[in-house]
């Protein structure tokens, strides 16, 4: 069964981002994919928390795709966090809306992969970072699949942008198919490892 | 008035609307409809039209002498300064190089000099009618092949001035000059003097175009009767004209510098689209009269030389277009359509080549036939387009590779028009300007406009309501229409005109209140702007935090309520017709509202902001 996939984007200043612009290009040509430009869509901050919700039920794969800020997303992709997984339905009592699908992170970040470790400048792995997004899926029933993530945004020349919309694309292709489960995926730091083996 | 004046007029007329639009049909410009027109009415064809051709043919040239007013005022001092580089350097580097080689042609085929000089400045020029229409109708102006095209023929347009201020310098012996229409003042005076006579003439119009006209056409406008302002219209471009038969100049000349010298006054768009149906007919008529006058048995003495000599001309000009649209790095799709649209000799050629005919430097057997070679390259442009179109651009075209990675363009030029710049439409306009768009901007108050310009706002004046003035303020390419009229009537009128004659353009309206926006909505303008909602909400939210709500909780019922009245104001404009259903549903809808406003108050601190109310989350999650 090909996967419904629901993109939560948000990038306060696309205009500016050559490499995302170039990246959710690739959303809008799929007709399995649903893409909400959170920045385009809510510019006010005023989330109109039904209609996502109704999103949300209709999709099986949720992808959010953010830069990364402060180690964390921006911030109206946490309003939309807060507003829209709503304890009751979410989690919590009752809360199984979202029960049994799958979430994923699609980052691109400025710093290099190496910043990212014990002796580098940010002191811990990107994963660490993100673990309330890891705990925020588990809390809702929801598996986490590993991040795709694409470091060091500032160096990448035109020919690096290209190469990773080629990879994002095959990403795409794969989960659309239907994501692998179990060992395949709960091993990998970044789902970009497991594009370069054999699935 | 003779019967046979009012026949005449009933052939011209009818070749033009059965050929026009069958050349339309075609794919051929209109101008080729007229041609066409003319050479079948013509003495050598059906000869309706005898040798009065010729006389009708001076008159239409009048058609010319509008269009080079036109052309001045579309040209304004501060767009000719932003296109120098491509206007000066495309465009002079076209004009020279075209000329020398044609002149070297010539005079190789062992023509005179005399001769040579001015057809080879008649043939360099290309023609504004057929490659701008062409462009526009395949959508092309705003690329670079069009940007190129415009500057060129700019250039021509304002090099035709000198050429046709010196072409009486050019010394000719054995042809005796046709005696002209009006005697000047200065036949007969050393060429020096001539000169002198020149160039304080074209002085004298540009102050007196600066000091005169506009104070006087802002004394026209004040009494706001539209014929009056049309016909000072043409009594400026008509008394311009005969000011410069009378000291000897081309009509043509001072109209164009007259039309540059009001191309910065707020009443350009007015001007131009009270004299743009006279230029239209007039010009059609020109270009029938053209095809009526081209002798045939001149060509089918000489048809080889006359065809040959059309292609030399095409050839020469293509591969100098080219040259220099490679020179200035036009890619080479975007070259081609450059070169093939400015191939075909223009209808500055008539002009020149009549004058010169008339100074007696040229034979008007000679005139007849560089007419009729300019009017055979001008059947040859689309000809050429369509084989580009078909075989050159998808063999050789580089299709330029879509590059989305780099900072996407936002068009500034003339893509919105305001249309009223009271309070609510200046606002939009700065908040507009100070992001770099240029909106342009009509309003009928001339007293504001006058004023609004002096700050540095481009206003222009008219009754924006009018399809022609929307037409000359670029209604047909422009994304935009900002409705900001103060009047309600007045704007509906001004939407409706819109919405029948420019589908393309997405409207936005102001409505003053709830019964202006239900009945825009009426008229299917989706995006409405009621002036007092939002101000209104804005107050609102304030007061509710001197109330001692905090300042977030306060903003977001405020945005939830334009919300709500948005979709009620969707949902009662339905059902307005119905009186008494109105009546009740509007009490209704109140109830709607206030109940609905009640729930969201305590909603908010609920369900929809739940993640942030501790409360909630506790009683939901059961536990203290």
């Amino acid at each position: 069964m090909p996967e419904k996939i629901l993109v939560i984007f948000a990038h306060p200043l696309l205009e500016k981002s050559r490499v995302n612009k170039q990246l959710i290009r690739f959303y809008k040509e799929r007709g399995n994919i649903t893409l909400q430009d959170l920045y385009e869509l809510y510019p006010d901050f005023n989330i109109d928390v039904e209609h996502q919700k109704e999103l949300l039920t209709e999709h099986n794969l949720i992808i959010l795709h953010h830069p990364l800020y402060w180690y964390s997303c921006p911030p109206l992709m946490k309003q939309w966090i807060d507003m829209v997984l709503e304890v009751g339905w979410a989690y919590g009592p009752g809360g199984d809306a979202l029960n049994g699908k799958q979430m994923m992170q699609v980052i691109t970040s400025g710093a290099r992969k190496a910043a990212y470790t014990e002796s580098g400048r940010n002191h811990h792995s990107l994963r660490e970072f993100l673990l309330p997004f890891e705990q925020t899926a588990m809390l809702c029933g929801m598996t986490y699949l590993p991040p795709y993530v694409i470091h060091g945004t500032h160096r990448l020349s035109n020919d690096d942008i290209r190469t990773y919309s080629e990879e994002l694309s095959a990403l795409l292709d794969l989960l659309s198919a239907g994501v692998p489960t179990g060992e395949a995926t709960t091993g990998a730091d970044y789902f970009n490892e497991l594009l370069k083996e054999d699935l | 008035m003779s019967g046979s004046f009012l026949i005449q007029a009933l052939v011209f007329m009818a070749a033009a609307i059965i050929f026009v639009p069958v050349a339309k049909r075609l794919g051929l410009s209109s101008v080729l409809g007229y041609l066409i027109g003319g050479i079948i009415i013509g003495p050598f064809v059906l000869g309706f039209i005898g040798s009065e051709g010729a006389d009708i043919m001076h008159t239409a040239e009048f058609g010319v002498v509008l269009m080079l007013f036109l052309i001045g005022l579309e040209l304004d001092p501060k767009k000719l300064w932003e296109m120098r580089r491509a206007i000066a350097g495309l465009g002079s580097l076209q004009v020279v190089t075209t000329s020398v080689l044609v002149i070297v042609v010539f005079i190789f085929a062992g023509y005179s000099w005399q001769l040579a000089v001015p057809v080879a400045l008649a043939f360099a020029m290309s023609s504004t009618a057929i490659a701008l229409q062409t462009l526009k109708e395949k959508r092309i102006l705003n690329t670079a092949a069009g940007e190129a095209s415009f500057s060129v023929l700019l250039f021509q347009d304002i090099a035709v001035i000198p050429i046709l201020a010196f072409l009486p310098l050019i010394e000719v012996s054995g042809i005796t000059a046709q005696s002209s229409h009006t005697q000047s003042l200065l036949s007969g005076q050393p060429a020096w003097l001539q000169i002198i006579t020149i160039i304080a003439a074209v002085a004298a119009l540009l102050l007196a175009g600066k000091y005169l006209v506009v104070p006087f056409l802002r004394f026209v406008s004040r009494v706001a009767l539209r014929e009056l302002f049309i016909a000072s219209a043409l009594f400026i471009v008509i008394g311009v004209a005969a000011l410069m038969i009378l000291v000897g100049l081309s009509p043509a000349l001072g109209t164009f510098l007259a039309g540059v010298v009001l191309a910065n006054s707020e009443f350009r768009h007015e001007l131009e689209s009270d004299i743009e149906p006279f230029k239209g007919i007039l010009l059609g008529l020109f270009f029938m009269s053209v095809g009526a006058t081209i002798n045939f048995s001149l060509i089918s003495e000489d048809p080889f030389f006359i065809l040959a000599l059309a292609m030399a001309v095409v050839v020469i000009k293509f591969a100098v277009l080219f040259a220099v649209g490679k020179r200035f790095r036009l890619s080479s799709d975007q070259n081609f359509i450059f070169s093939f649209g400015l191939s075909q000799i223009g209808e500055f050629a008539f002009v020149i080549l009549s004058f010169s005919n008339q100074l007696g430097i040229i034979s008007s057997s000679d005139s007849s036939k560089m007419m009729a070679v300019t009017a055979i390259t001008m059947l040859t442009t689309p000809i050429l387009m369509l084989i580009n179109q078909k075989l050159i651009d998808p063999r050789f075209g580089v299709k330029e590779i879509e590059d989305d990675i780099e900072p996407d363009k936002i068009d500034v030029r003339h893509s919105v028009i305001i249309a009223g710049f009271g309070h609510f439409g200046s606002t939009i306009g700065r908040l507009l300007r100070a992001n770099g768009i240029e909106a342009v901007i009509l309003d009928n108050d001339s007293d504001r406009v006058d004023l609004l310009r002096k700050i540095g706002f481009k206003v222009y004046y008219g009754d924006a309501t009018r399809l022609d003035l929307l037409k000359s303020a670029g209604a047909e390419e422009a994304r935009l229409l900002i409705a900001a009229i103060d009047s309600p009537e007045v704007n509906y009128q001004l939407i409706s005109t819109v919405k029948s004659n420019f589908p393309q353009l997405k409207i936005m309206a102001r409505a003053r209140n709830r019964y202006d926006a239900y009945e825009l909505l009426e008229m299917d303008v989706n995006n409405v702007y009621r002036e007092t909602l939002y101000t209104a909400v804005h107050l609102g939210v304030d007061a509710l935090t001197e109330l001692g709500f905090r300042r977030y909780t306060a903003l977001r019922q405020g945005q939830k309520f334009i919300k709500y009245d948005e979709r009620a104001l969707r949902k009662l404009a339905a059902r307005r017709h119905d009186k008494q259903e109105y009546i009740l549903s509007v009490r209704e809808e109140i109830e709607l509202q206030e109940q609905v406003l009640q729930n969201d108050l305590q909603q908010s601190m609920e369900t929809t902001d739940s993640s942030w109310d501790s409360e909630k989350v506790r009683k939901v999650l059961g536990s203290d």
